[in-house]
């Protein structure tokens, strides 16, 4: 017995100080004291835990990162209990392309890589031209997904449709694939800041973008876990689009806040290409009572669509 | 020795081509977000359909018990090797991140038309290597016992491959048999292949590509390209090594009249794939249909089919019109009909998506290969006729032990006095 308990000590200890070791040795425990810092010469102001107001040198901070880092199951998983949805309101689209601005510097694309497109429409020859903001469809059958020959394209338990760029081979067939022309290819090696370029990519931020692979509108995951909204969403000056839980039976655009299904059948919410089967996950409503003309929206074309328009 | 060196020098600026696109990317093709998929991928549908001839000429014909095709076995194989190796390079090739290619097994999804495409063409190539190599073993043993004629180098690659083959009637009997299982085996699996690749682009939604006609379609164009590719080595082969005795004219005759059975099988399809539509004219195809028959890509729409269809036709349904000469031309028409014929499958459908091409860069809106393109594809076809050249330099092109056989047994089938030596 005297044997056996002093043999499992030694292991147990011996496993536990090499644990330690390792731990404070790796330079991913941000908690554990630098041996040398350089001071900058710059003072922060600080509430230290006593409820006193200190003085640091900024040297001192480090950047700790906000949430855990997810393994690529669990981002392949997906958050529980929750069904995304998005609604775009037709009727408030004036073309401002800010929620193109803040998607594209949130997710740093490259110039002409745009995962939100504002399309100009017109269903039949005598009806009304209207401004379309097109997403993702993060669709319940999606025929990308369908074709991906590595699940480098997956679908979650929360209804997203996610890229895995660390696993895709750059073959295109998903992109063939979609009906919505929305996704995107990295044909050049993407013009990224060297601190984004040198994370680990992550499929919930679909960040650092790597040449030879494809990319698109992700609903921003990252933020939804954070318990905020898509950058589109904030973004919009005019309440275009409206996010939320299907679970919840809400949507909101930051400022309302709308029972998904009510607002759906007010306003006879609809969805694009419904006859393909393709069950996609954003609900238009339809461009009725507009608060502004289309015209209104034509200055803000890029310049590639003002010669062919 | 001009071939050659031509065909090497395009390799070489393949290759060069692909150096480039290798280090920027795929930005030096002009491949966009709509035309995501441009020759390389209308080149891997030729290569697949070219590759097709070699179970048509070895597999049905030989199961259909047409001996006058027997000469043209080895050329038909080794136009099916080749191609299929080109097919699986140029895949290769239009790979954004070739580097990552192991994923296709490490993380390889089998519902994905791709995974059926890798398994049925890596299946096709096995087979197909097979059927070149089992008829050649009695031939290389010709070789051997003929030494002086080839060199040191040759000799010693003989002896390597078919120095086992003693020619005894137990070993001809397991070939004979093996031939035969692979002669079944193949039908299916290359009907397979032309299937699952048209099925590349019927499985998506696109206008031109909704279609239930593809597999047929697409496999009745394989061996009206296959047929025409192999009339055009045939004569290549009978003028260059003076093969006038085994490729006869009795050869190109009959070939002529299969050449005219399948043109006329493609353009029935033909006429299915666009007069259908085009009575119904979808709002979703009406753009792309109108591109073809009259608008931006009607030049090439009716240089494909006039010239890959049509006019040889009109050459080969006259009898003056299946000798040799004639024969050649209507060969290099199919071919080349069957080229643009391809491009046409591929890239006006991905310029007609369904919602409008804006917020992209206006490159975008049109698509004409880039010289790196151009480089590389032409490359794959010249690497292609490479390979068979220097086949036919290493190996016999005609069956030299099964033209015996079947000469003799031709010869003991007449009565005794129309026997000749």
């Amino acid at each position: 017995m005297e044997n056996n308990t002093s043999r499992r000590d030694f292991l147990v200890n011996g496993l536990l100080a090499t644990a330690a070791a390792t731990a404070t040795g790796c330079g991913n425990n941000p908690f554990a004291p630098e041996e040398t810092v350089a001071l900058s010469g710059e003072k922060v102001k600080l509430l230290s835990v006593d409820g006193e107001i200190i003085e640091i040198d900024k040297a001192f901070l480090k950047p700790v990162p906000h949430m855990p880092p997810l393994t690529n199951s669990e981002e392949r998983k997906g958050i529980e209990g929750k069904k995304f949805v998005m609604v775009i309101d037709l009727a408030r689209c004036k073309n401002l392309k800010k929620c193109q601005e803040a998607c594209n510097h949130a997710h740093s694309l490259n110039p002409g890589q745009n995962w939100i497109k504002v399309l100009s429409m017109q269903e039949a020859e005598e009806s009304a031209p209207f401004w379309q903001p097109t997403t993702c469809m993060h669709c319940d059958e999606p025929p990308c997904v369908k074709v991906c020959p590595v699940d480098a394209t997956f679908k979650r338990q929360d209804g997203l449709v996610l890229i895995d760029s660390d696993r895709c081979i750059g073959c295109r067939f998903c992109m063939a694939a979609c009906p919505y022309s929305t996704r995107v290819f990295n044909w050049e090696e993407p013009i990224l800041e060297e601190a984004v370029a040198a994370q680990p990519y992550s499929c919930e931020t679909s960040m650092p973008q790597k040449i030879g692979t494809v990319s698109k509108c992700d609903f921003c995951p990252d933020m939804a876990r954070m318990g905020e909204l898509p950058h589109c969403v904030t973004s919009c000056p005019n309440g275009v689009f409206m996010f939320g839980d299907m679970n919840e039976d809400s949507v909101t655009n930051g400022a309302e806040t709308f029972r998904f299904s009510e607002l759906i059948k007010d306003k006879a919410g609809y969805r694009l290409m419904e006859d393909l089967g393709t069950k996609p996950s954003v609900y238009y409503l339809p461009p009725v009572s507009r608060n502004f003309p289309y015209e209104s929206g034509l200055e803000n074309l890029s310049p590639a669509d003002k010669q062919s328009h | 020795m001009i071939w050659t060196y031509s065909l090497i020098l395009i390799c070489l600026i393949g290759a060069f081509a692909y150096y480039r696109q290798l280090s920027k990317g795929l930005a030096v093709t002009n491949m966009g977000d709509y035309v995501s998929w441009g020759i390389y991928i209308s080149n891997f549908v030729f290569f697949v359909a070219i590759s097709l001839v070699g179970s048509l000429i070895t597999a049905i014909f030989r199961l259909s018990n047409m001996k006058w095709a027997t000469p043209l076995t080895r050329i038909a194989e080794i136009i099916a090797v080749s191609a299929i190796v080109f097919a699986s390079l140029i895949i290769i090739i239009d790979m954004g991140r070739p580097d990552r290619m192991l994923n296709l097994f490490l993380h390889g999804r089998i519902q994905s038309p791709i995974m059926w495409d890798v398994i049925v063409i890596s299946t096709y190539f096995v087979i197909s290597l097979l059927l070149l190599y089992l008829p050649l073993l009695p031939d290389l043993k010709i070789m051997i016992k003929f030494k002086e004629r080839s060199s040191n180098i040759l000799n010693k690659l003989y002896l390597f491959q078919g120095s086992f083959w003693r020619g005894t009637a137990e070993q001809f009997k397991i070939s004979e048999r093996a031939i035969t299982i692979l002669c079944i085996t193949i039908i299916p699996v290359a009907f397979s292949i032309h299937t699952v690749t048209s099925w590349l682009f019927a499985t998506t939604y696109r206008p031109g590509w909704d279609s239930t006609n593809f597999g047929a379609y697409f496999i009745s164009g394989a061996f009206l390209v296959g047929a025409g590719g192999v009339v055009v080595a045939m004569f290549v082969f009978r003028k260059f090594y003076k093969l006038e005795k085994y490729i006869t004219e009795m050869h190109f005759e009959k070939m002529g009249r299969i050449v005219v059975m399948l043109s006329l099988l493609y353009l029935y399809f033909n006429i299915n794939e666009y007069l259908v539509p085009a009575f119904k004219m979808k709002s979703g195809e009406e753009a792309h249909l109108k591109g073809l028959f009259s608008g931006e890509f009607a030049l090439i729409f009716w240089f494909a089919i006039l010239i890959g269809m049509i006019i040889p036709i009109l050459i080969l349904v006259f009898k003056k019109g299946r000798k040799p000469l004639p024969m050649f031309i209507a060969g290099i028409m199919i071919v080349i009909g069957a080229w643009f014929k391809r491009y046409l499958i591929v890239t006006p459908t991905l310029l007609h998506p369904f919602l409008p091409m804006q917020d992209a860069p206006a490159e975008f809106h049109h698509y004409f290969p880039s010289w790196e393109e151009w480089a590389i594809a032409m490359g794959t076809l010249a690497g292609t006729l490479l390979v068979i050249t220097f086949f036919a330099r290493i190996y016999p092109i005609i069956p030299i032990q099964e033209s015996i056989t079947e000469q003799d047994e031709t010869c003991m089938s007449l009565p005794p006095t129309k026997r000749h030596e």
